[in-house]
């Protein structure tokens, strides 16, 4: 489903953040993971992707290297820092308050529409 | 993915990948490490299309397209990094065979800096204005040809040439009797015009060496113009920037009382003056295609304001009634005003696209050729009566002399760019006519150095 582009763009970097959280990732494997995580239901477009890793890359909070893919082609690898940690904690923190109000909004409406519009 | 390992087996979605990267590659915000990056993407998402069941063509189109707009992603990417939009000089490249050879260029132009300090240096030891005046250009200039000689491998039979005629030049201008007044001060004015003239023509052998001996070729001769604007605007910034520093230099000394100025007059300055000059050519040799040439982007602002300048002088001149103030400065007013306006054409000549249609700026450089015409010939009609009257001294002669000369290649361009802007011949023939003229101001300034002082009598 088609998702407003400011929520994407509000909700990409805590996405990214906490993908990483996992362990190192290329990017691709980040929309990847994106992917399974929706379900499928969000799709990125994949080029915007690079230049938010960059802004993370050059705001400190993820860092990059670069290694082989089992092709053997350049590939960047991210990798969180502990600034990013932080970073990662702090979103969440806000995150949390406003899925949190935004559920209880939820609950008071009726469930079908709400369901709708969330499939 | 294994699938992976599959990929690049199908040579049209290779040449298609291939394709696509330069396309992508042709944006200044997306670096090749990026294009690397979403290539990177791009076969990936292929693989696994693949691997879904769809064939190269349509793996190839979807992943394209899920990458998104090439323009949005490199207006992103500009935003992370607006320096890119700024082209950088790298002064020395990150690969080792190019970086090596930009060192030892350096260090090459270093040592001859240093050597035209010395030379600067020791002819001020001479203590004697008069040849220094005449020997300043000769303890410069060689030193700068001698870098073009090294690194273009100038043939030895055309470095051997341009040594004599140098060496030739500056033994007769040495030996020749200028006046004096008695206290081995030169009055004559034969001798202020050698020294004025000496650098044009010296300027010119060093274009020789610069085209490594092809100084014939119109591209070549094209390239030494480019360079020499470039270069003088290179020195005024470096020298900007010197004059500060020594500025703050003295200031400073100042405040603990010590008197820095001699140390300043005498060491520094015949030091640090030649060294900006050949710093400044090296700037513009390392430079070159990086960042965009100033001149042509000056003339462009220029251009129009001088129009409007000459227009102006020519309605004071007609209307200002008889022209009382006729003499020498007037003339020299005229050939300042010519050669400027010779400038603005010839380095608005240098950057534009030969095969671009004549537009609205070609008319604009002919009205200026017009005005400046007109200009010339109002002040010139005027003068002739008077100067045939006075009698012709040297001043007088060197002045009018060159105006023949710059009017001889103005009328000329403005023929040629007449017939451009008519459709009736082409963009190219404005250029030749520009290069193909260039030696002439060499050969007036040899006139002016050479032939000018016995004809006159040394006076």
């Amino acid at each position: 489903m088609r998702i407003d582009k400011d929520l994407v763009a509000a909700s990409a970097t805590p996405l990214v953040l906490g993908i990483l959280a996992d362990g190192d990732l290329h990017g691709y494997a980040i929309l990847k993971r994106v992917d399974e995580l929706s379900g499928g239901r969000m799709q990125w477009t994949d080029g915007m992707l690079y230049p938010l890793l960059h802004r993370l890359e050059r705001n400190g909070l993820v860092r990059a290297t670069w290694g082989l893919s089992e092709a053997g082609r350049r590939r960047k690898h991210y990798a969180l820092t502990p600034a990013g940690q932080e970073a990662l904690a702090q979103r969440r923190a806000q995150w949390e308050v406003v899925s949190d109000a935004l559920h209880q909004v939820w609950s008071a409406l009726p469930a079908p529409r709400a369901a709708e519009a969330w499939a | 993915m294994s699938e992976h390992g599959t990929l690049g087996d199908g040579p049209g979605l290779q040449h298609q990948i291939d394709q696509w990267r330069t396309w992508v590659s042709r944006r200044d915000a997306i670096s090749p490490d990026d294009v690397a990056e979403l290539e990177d993407n791009l076969r990936g998402r292929i693989a696994d299309l693949r691997a879904g069941g769809l064939d190269d063509e349509e793996a190839f189109l979807v992943a394209v397209r899920r990458l998104g707009s090439i323009d949005e992603i490199s207006r992103e990417f500009a935003r992370v990094h607006s320096e890119r939009l700024w082209k950088q000089l790298v002064l020395v490249p990150g690969s080792p065979p190019e970086a090596d050879r930009r060192r030892r260029d350096l260090a090459v132009l270093l040592a001859l800096a240093v050597g035209a300090g010395m030379a600067v240096k020791a002819l001020l030891a001479l203590g004697d204005d008069r040849s220094f005046a005449l020997n300043v250009a000769f303890a410069v200039l060689p030193f700068l040809a001698a870098y073009f000689a090294w690194s273009r491998s100038l043939p030895r039979r055309v470095a051997g040439t341009l040594a004599a005629i140098a060496g030739g030049v500056a033994l007769a201008v040495n030996l020749y009797p200028f006046a004096t007044d008695g206290h081995g001060t030169a009055t004559a004015t034969t001798y202020t015009l050698a020294a004025a003239h000496l650098p044009v023509l010296l300027w010119f052998l060093v274009g020789v060496a610069y085209t490594s001996g092809a100084w014939r070729d119109h591209a070549r001769r094209m390239d030494f113009v480019r360079f020499t604007g470039e270069l003088a605007i290179y020195f005024t910034l470096v020298a900007l920037g010197g004059g500060l520093l020594t500025g703050l230099l003295l200031a400073t000394f100042d405040v603990v009382d010590i008197d820095v100025e001699p140390f300043v007059q005498d060491w520094l300055m015949p030091f640090a003056v030649p060294g900006a000059f050949l710093v400044a050519a090296w700037l513009v040799e390392a430079k070159k295609s990086v960042v965009e040439n100033m001149a042509p982007v000056l003339t462009r602002v220029f251009l129009p304001l001088t129009l409007v300048l000459l227009v102006a002088a020519l309605v004071a001149l007609l209307a200002g009634g008889p022209l009382t103030g006729v003499d020498r400065n007037l003339l020299i007013l005229m050939d300042a005003i010519l050669l400027l306006v010779l400038a603005l054409v010839l380095y608005s000549t240098s950057a534009r696209d030969p095969e671009a249609p004549a537009g609205a700026f070609d008319w604009l450089q002919l009205a200026l050729v017009v005005a400046a015409l007109a200009v010339d010939a109002v002040a010139l009609t005027a003068m002739v009566t008077r100067i045939a009257d006075a009698g012709w001294t040297a001043n007088k002669t060197a002045a009018l002399g060159l105006n023949v000369v710059l009017l001889v290649h103005l009328v000329q361009t403005g023929r040629v760019l007449w017939r451009f802007v008519r459709e009736r011949g082409t963009f190219g023939a404005v250029e030749r006519w520009q290069t193909r003229y260039l030696p002439v101001y060499a050969a007036w300034a040899a006139v002016v150095v050479l032939v000018f002082p016995p004809v006159f009598s040394y006076t």
